[in-house]
């Protein structure tokens, strides 16, 4: 319990440091974020819209650095992260609210299934070494080591432009109301199919060389030998006392993985314009919408913490040894 | 009485030409309830005798020729079972109901992430499918009782245990089924010599209460001097003197095991000098022809580097492969050469 509370309060320092290098970098960067609105707006923003800009940038003149500070957490606690330039007047907050969603089930489901798959795979191919599912390695590798734009491009060319079993972009058929209905979701996992195909494709291999790697070093460990001595079911041997433990190395991969879900989602959903909160974060640089932008970046930050303090949890439940003993 | 019997055994390591021969035709038998010492250096294949006999062969292990007979209680009535030809389903209910394996590396053959209660349970799980839980985490209890250890360490994880107990853990699982055979594959190398030897003098206790054999595989001849009844010496995968312990202390027969002797320190008895073996044990792809211990052999003559001497009786109770204590093939031409 003690261990969690010292990680709870590393994880905290850690927040507070990236929170404050997120306050601190748009605020380096040279011009002004207001001025390139100005330019956007082509000066169709009245003067009170400009001075509240300001304000809402900390950006009026009389306020201090660490006013500014304090105010961006005030702002913060109370969700508010400012106005989107590209989707004024939106709100950075229900502009990230609208896309992650998508971005969440889209690249959740998909790491969840590559991992799942690609360890599984590790699994028989590590325990039956030399069978036809080492075959499979460098057909995996070959397709992980393709860059995913050509293989997203590809994948658009033949299924979606020839064969047009699949559409090229976005995340729902035009004209559908999004909802909890039926054909909003069909149409949403018809879109999501070629998207989620190419990512499991392209990822898998790692997952499916890690495991099996770990699976080959933990079948000659005298507790594996042991087992088969004990006259235990192959499967059991095989399960509880192989994989699980080959498992371990693959399981903290996996929980630092689900932290780059939201960070690591860029080029996926340019490629194929999907509405996640990759596409947002390529548009907003486009537009230098610098509100939207730290939006986003706070946004990644905190998932990979989180998925950071998940990794030593679900250690911790998996390793006995990482336990302290009380 | 004869429990196990292994005939003319056989194991290569890799096929063809570069294939290793790890033990070359060995020839053993072990009494109902006695403890069989096989003694030799490091990579005399002593430990790849005991694999192979409990089909626990890693890749690229294969048995070429032998067989292993198991004359068990529970299968008297029909004859022995040669292990070899067990399917894999008679197999795994043949290990450790009948033959456990303490390993060599003991320290590390508990799962680090299963508590000793769920290690013990796997094999009851296994063998015995209609005992309730509760009876389990009872005769888990039992176990650890019969080896010293405190039941409240059932719910203890591998790594929260020294050494010594881990090993006797071993020991407990050992013994679970009530097997004929335990095989003690060095069982105490990582342990220091008062817990090696507390766990020796234990185990023995044991067995004189549970009444199995034991297979104990050493390279500390001392120690198997002081607890086997009989003692094969291996060498270069063959087994080249046979004998009660006793007697091989007393004289041993063949000049390697008498070289193995005077590598240790006697516990007991008078001092004598340490003189250890010259040379290395050889590389088993190119084994020296003849005696495969001729080149290290203070006393080779003539015909070893020549011929292969079988294994001989030399009286009622010991057996030895040299051309000491065998007629000279030039004599009785071919005689023993394989």
């Amino acid at each position: 319990m003690t261990f969690l509370l010292r990680r709870a309060a590393f994880y905290l320092v850690t927040a507070w440091a990236a929170i404050t290098i997120n306050f601190v970098l748009p605020r380096m960067l040279p011009g002004d974020p207001v001025q390139t609105m100005i330019t956007r707006f082509q000066g169709r923003l009245s003067a009170d819209a400009i001075a509240s800009l300001h304000v809402l940038f900390g950006l009026d003149a009389g306020e201090s650095l660490p006013t500014q500070y304090w105010k961006y957490w005030e702002n913060l606690f109370r969700g508010d992260l400012g106005l989107s330039f590209t989707f004024f007047p939106t709100t950075v907050t229900d502009v990230v609210a609208q896309s992650l969603p998508w971005t969440l089930s889209l690249m959740g489901v998909t790491t969840v299934i590559s991992f799942v798959l690609g360890t599984l795979i590790g699994v028989y191919a590590g325990w039956r070494r030399g069978s036809w599912l080492d075959g499979l390695l460098p057909v995996t590798t070959f397709f992980s080591a393709i860059p995913y734009f050509w293989l997203g491009l590809i994948a658009i060319a033949v299924f979606a432009v020839n064969l047009r079993a699949f559409p090229a972009a976005g995340g729902y058929a035009p004209g559908v109301v999004p909802g909890f209905t039926a054909e909003f979701v069909g149409s949403a996992l018809y879109h999501a199919v070629l998207p989620g195909v190419t990512i499991v494709v392209s990822s898998v291999a790692g997952w499916v060389l890690g495991m099996r790697n770990m699976m080959v070093t933990v079948s000659s460990e005298d507790y594996v030998v042991a087992a088969h001595a004990k006259g235990l079911p192959e499967r059991r041997v095989m399960l509880r006392y192989a994989a699980r433990n080959a498992v371990l190395p693959s399981v903290s991969g996996f929980a630092l993985s689900l932290g780059f879900i939201v960070g690591g989602t860029l080029l996926v959903e340019m490629v194929f314009s999907y509405p996640g909160i990759g596409f947002v974060l390529f548009q907003a640089v486009n537009a230098k919408d610098y509100p939207l932008m730290q939006g986003i970046f706070l946004i990644i930050t905190l998932a990979v913490l989180v998925a950071n303090l998940l990794a030593d949890v679900v250690y911790l439940l998996l390793d006995p040894r990482t336990r302290k003993v009380s | 009485m004869t429990v196990l019997e292994i005939r003319d055994l056989s194991v290569d390591y890799g096929q063809g030409d570069d294939a290793v021969h790890a033990v070359s035709s060995v020839d053993l038998t072990l009494e109902r309830g006695e403890v069989l010492g096989l003694a030799g250096e490091s990579g005399s294949g002593k430990s790849t005798l005991a694999h192979a006999m409990t089909r626990l062969l890693p890749p690229p292990g294969v048995i070429t020729s032998g067989e292993v007979l198991y004359h068990g209680r529970r299968s008297s009535s029909d004859g022995p079972v040669d292990v070899l030809g067990l399917t894999p389903k008679e197999l795994r209910a043949f290990r450790w109901s009948e033959v456990s394996v303490v390993f060599q590396g003991a320290m590390n053959s508990l799962n680090p992430v299963s508590t000793v209660e769920q290690q013990l349970g796997d094999v009851f799980r296994a063998h015995r499918r209609d005992m309730t839980a509760a009876r389990r985490t009872e005769r888990s209890r039992e176990l650890l009782d019969l080896v010293g250890i405190s039941a409240d360490r059932l719910s203890a994880y591998p790594h929260q245990l020294s050494g010594g107990t881990r090993q006797r853990v071993m020991i407990a699982m050992a013994l679970a089924l009530e097997p004929e055979i335990v095989v003690m594959d060095e069982p105490t190398t990582a342990l220091d010599v008062v817990v090696q030897r507390q766990i020796l003098e234990k185990m023995m206790r044991l067995r004189e209460q549970l009444g199995f054999a034991v297979v104990f595989i050493t390279h500390d001849i001392s120690l198997l001097v002081e607890f086997s009844d009989r003692i094969a010496i291996v060498y270069a995968g063959r087994v080249v003197e046979q004998a009660p312990a006793r007697e091989i202390y007393r004289a041993a027969a063949h000049p390697y095991s008498r070289g193995l002797l005077n590598s240790f320190p006697a516990l007991h008895g008078e001092r004598r000098p340490l003189t250890g073996i010259p040379g290395s044990p050889p590389d088993l792809r190119h084994v020296p022809s003849g005696c495969p211990f001729h080149p290290r052999c203070p006393s080779a003559f003539d015909p070893c580097d020549q011929d292969t001497p079988a294994l001989v009786p030399l009286g009622e109770h010991r057996s030895a492969a040299c051309w000491l204590h065998t007629t000279s093939p030039r004599r009785r031409s071919g005689v023993g050469a394989t």
